[in-house]
């Protein structure tokens, strides 16, 4: 099935959940004329006529990476979402390096410069925002300096 | 004259030495961040707006800050249209049709230098239209009712989408993706959640910060990956800089032409500086004919754009500053900017604040002046910055994305999310879905229900009101309609040039 239906369909499907979400908004007694239900309701209708015409008239497919590229983007993807979850416990120093080097080694797979750059970027980027810009930013996790 | 006290108001505020700082710092890395491909307007000013607001700058000075970078990074996407034939940003695409030719016919030097003078005579032209245009305009927006806004706001949705876009199908999703978005967290008229599904962390609505640093930042590191970071190198010599002031000369009409036509693009809502910068290209070259040359390297090929956009870009404050309406998806990261220092664009701002609109455009002034000065002999030094590999920029930018916005809420579910939209971003793109309209729909969603309710309060229910309030909201209706359906039939006839291919 083609990019431009299949997004098409998830659009509608997500639509038609919209509206049917919008329905059980609660309202309270003090109610203009519109309430809260309105807009919502109005949006999913437009999203899904705009679905079905996607799904009905779908544009050439994009030209979507090979398995191996999905790889290092669904690569990238999870040491973002580690990093989001690592910052509070691990301070700033250690996380961003380790993500910083993955990003850049699957920009560009040569390791040495990798690592390099993430411990330099780690540490260039600390300076300037923690001095520099005077961002409050915990260098190392809790329990290692105190 | 009224104008001229407010304008020595703004130059005394502009003119101390911490705004002159901040001026000249931003044109600086706006011109830095321009010039990065990949990076562009948008993203730049979006990635620094976390950053603005934590360093606790009042507000004009972020905002003369911010217009710098903004202004700065118009002129920097020049640099890698004319030298690596990749846009900086969209409007740059209609500069590389005549830039790149001309570099690679060894003229690359002269290239710069003209559109950096072009660039500075539509921002100045701008600028001064900026400033006769919008206080008049303000005092029409006096009159404007919750009906003219909801209408002026559909305008700004349909236009953005219908003209930028190839399929208005996308673009109306786009919209509806962005207005969903708005409605998630607590109803600001009932005060009853919507769409939260429990959850603490989205009760308070999902913050745009968040969503435009991930749709723009996080996304093209996606991008960069994809494409394992093949960036051409400069395949085109620099050699010595120096003034062409014959060509100047011979492009001062062009000049001037294209910076009305540009100014008046960019006030259109949704319309803004792709718009500018194509018209302005497109007529000057039916204007020169068959013998002008364009798209071999003409001197007029590079002014006309240069000129357009950059006075597109100074026309799209117009309509941004007095109605809080954004003309383009930078004056929307923008509009983004204020709201986040707490100014209410719109009639008022001109009324309660007068020293900050005028401070600002004071100090737009003087961004122009110093841009001029800094890129003609600065040109090599943001060469030799084109050169800093991918693999390097790339993770810096995400990694200032990701301390601008913590450095906000302290919240790693805004991390989880900004990552979020980074997949939508991504997948967005891919699909020739523009992102622009969802940002809009997330600044503006909010507003826009506001005034459909208020525009129903006012008229007790009766769905006519919104049309027939005044003329103005009959009229901006109509104008959407249009604005929407003609790209349609348009399409045919005005058709996009293709970027040009070594």
């Amino acid at each position: 099935m083609s990019s431009d239906r299949l997004f098409g369909l998830v659009v509608l499907m997500v639509a038609l959940a919209f509206i049917a979400s919008a329905t059980q908004v609660q309202t309270s007694f003090l109610q203009d004329p519109v309430g809260p239900k309105t807009f919502p309701i109005l949006i999913g209708v437009v999203s899904a006529i705009s679905a079905l015409v996607m799904i009905f008239k779908p544009d050439p497919d994009p030209q979507w990476p090979a398995s191996r590229t999905l790889l290092n983007l669904f690569i990238a993807l999870v040491v973002l979402i580690a990093y989001a979850f690592a910052l509070k416990p691990f301070g700033f120093l250690l996380p961003t390096a380790v993500t910083a080097a993955v990003l850049s080694y699957q920009i560009s797979p040569r390791a040495v410069p990798a690592m390099l750059t993430g411990v330099g970027l780690s540490i260039g980027l600390f300076v300037l925002f923690k001095y520099a810009l005077k961002l409050g930013l915990v260098p190392f996790p809790k329990g290692v300096f105190g | 004259m009224d104008m001229l006290a407010n304008l020595s108001l703004g130059f005394s505020i502009a003119l101390s030495p911490y705004t002159l700082m901040l001026a000249v710092i931003g044109c600086f890395l706006g011109t830095m961040i321009g010039a990065l491909p990949g990076l562009g307007p948008s993203n730049g000013v979006a990635i620094l707006i976390p950053i603005t607001f934590t360093l606790g700058l009042d507000a004009t000075s972020a905002l003369v800050l911010m217009t710098s970078v903004y202004y700065g990074a118009m002129y920097g996407g020049r640099i890698s249209s004319i030298l690596l034939n990749i846009p900086g940003d969209e409007p740059a695409l209609m500069t590389t049709l005549d830039g790149y030719p001309m570099a690679k016919n060894g003229r690359a030097a002269d290239a710069l230098v003209l559109s950096g003078v072009a660039s500075f005579v539509g921002a100045l032209l701008a600028t001064i239209g900026l400033m006769l245009l919008a206080p008049t305009l303000a005092r029409i927006a006096f009159k404007f009712g919750p009906a003219e806004y909801f209408a002026l706001y559909l305008l700004a949705f349909c236009t953005l989408g219908g003209v930028a876009s190839n399929n208005q199908a996308k673009s109306a999703i786009a919209c509806c993706i962005g207005l969903g978005i708005a409605m998630i967290g607590v109803d600001s008229s009932s005060g009853l959640p919507r769409f939260t599904g429990g959850n603490m962390h989205i009760m308070d609505g999902i913050d745009f910060l968040v969503a435009i640093v991930g749709l723009f930042a996080i996304a093209e590191v996606f991008f960069f990956i994809e494409g394992h970071g093949k960036n051409s190198s400069i395949g085109v010599k620099l050699g010595k800089v120096r003034i062409p002031w014959s060509d100047i000369f011979e492009v001062k009409w062009v000049m001037l032409r294209t910076s009305l036509l540009g100014f008046i693009a960019g006030i259109l809502p949704g319309a803004g500086a792709s718009l500018g910068s194509f018209l302005a290209y497109m007529s000057e070259k039916s204007i020169a004919g068959k013998d002008g040359g364009f798209g071999t390297g003409v001197p007029k090929g590079v002014a006309a754009p240069e000129a357009g956009n950059n006075a597109a870009a100074g026309g799209a404050l117009v309509p941004m500053l007095t109605l809080g309406v954004p003309g383009s998806g930078t004056t929307a990261v923008l509009l983004a900017l204020l709201m986040t220092l707490n100014i209410t664009p719109g009639p008022t701002l001109f009324t309660d604040r007068p020293e900050v609109v005028w401070g600002l455009i004071a100090s737009l002034l003087i961004a122009n002046v110093v841009l001029l000065l800094m890129n003609v002999p600065l040109v090599s030094f943001f060469v030799r910055i084109l050169q800093v590999p991918a693999w390097i920029l790339l993770p810096g930018v995400t990694m200032i994305s990701f301390v601008g916005i913590y450095s906000l809420s302290g919240s790693y579910f805004d991390l989880l999310l900004m990552v979020a939209f980074g997949v939508l971003g991504y997948v967005l793109r891919k699909l020739d879905v523009p992102t622009v309209p969802v940002i809009l729909g997330i600044l503006l969603g909010g507003h826009m229900e506001d005034k459909l309710r208020q525009a129903m309060v006012l008229s007790e229910g009766d769905p006519l009101y919104l049309l027939t309030s005044t003329p103005i909201a009959l009229g901006l209706w109509i104008a959407a309609i249009v604005g929407f359906v003609a790209p349609m039939f348009l399409r045919g006839v005005l058709k996009k040039p293709q970027r040009v291919t070594d």
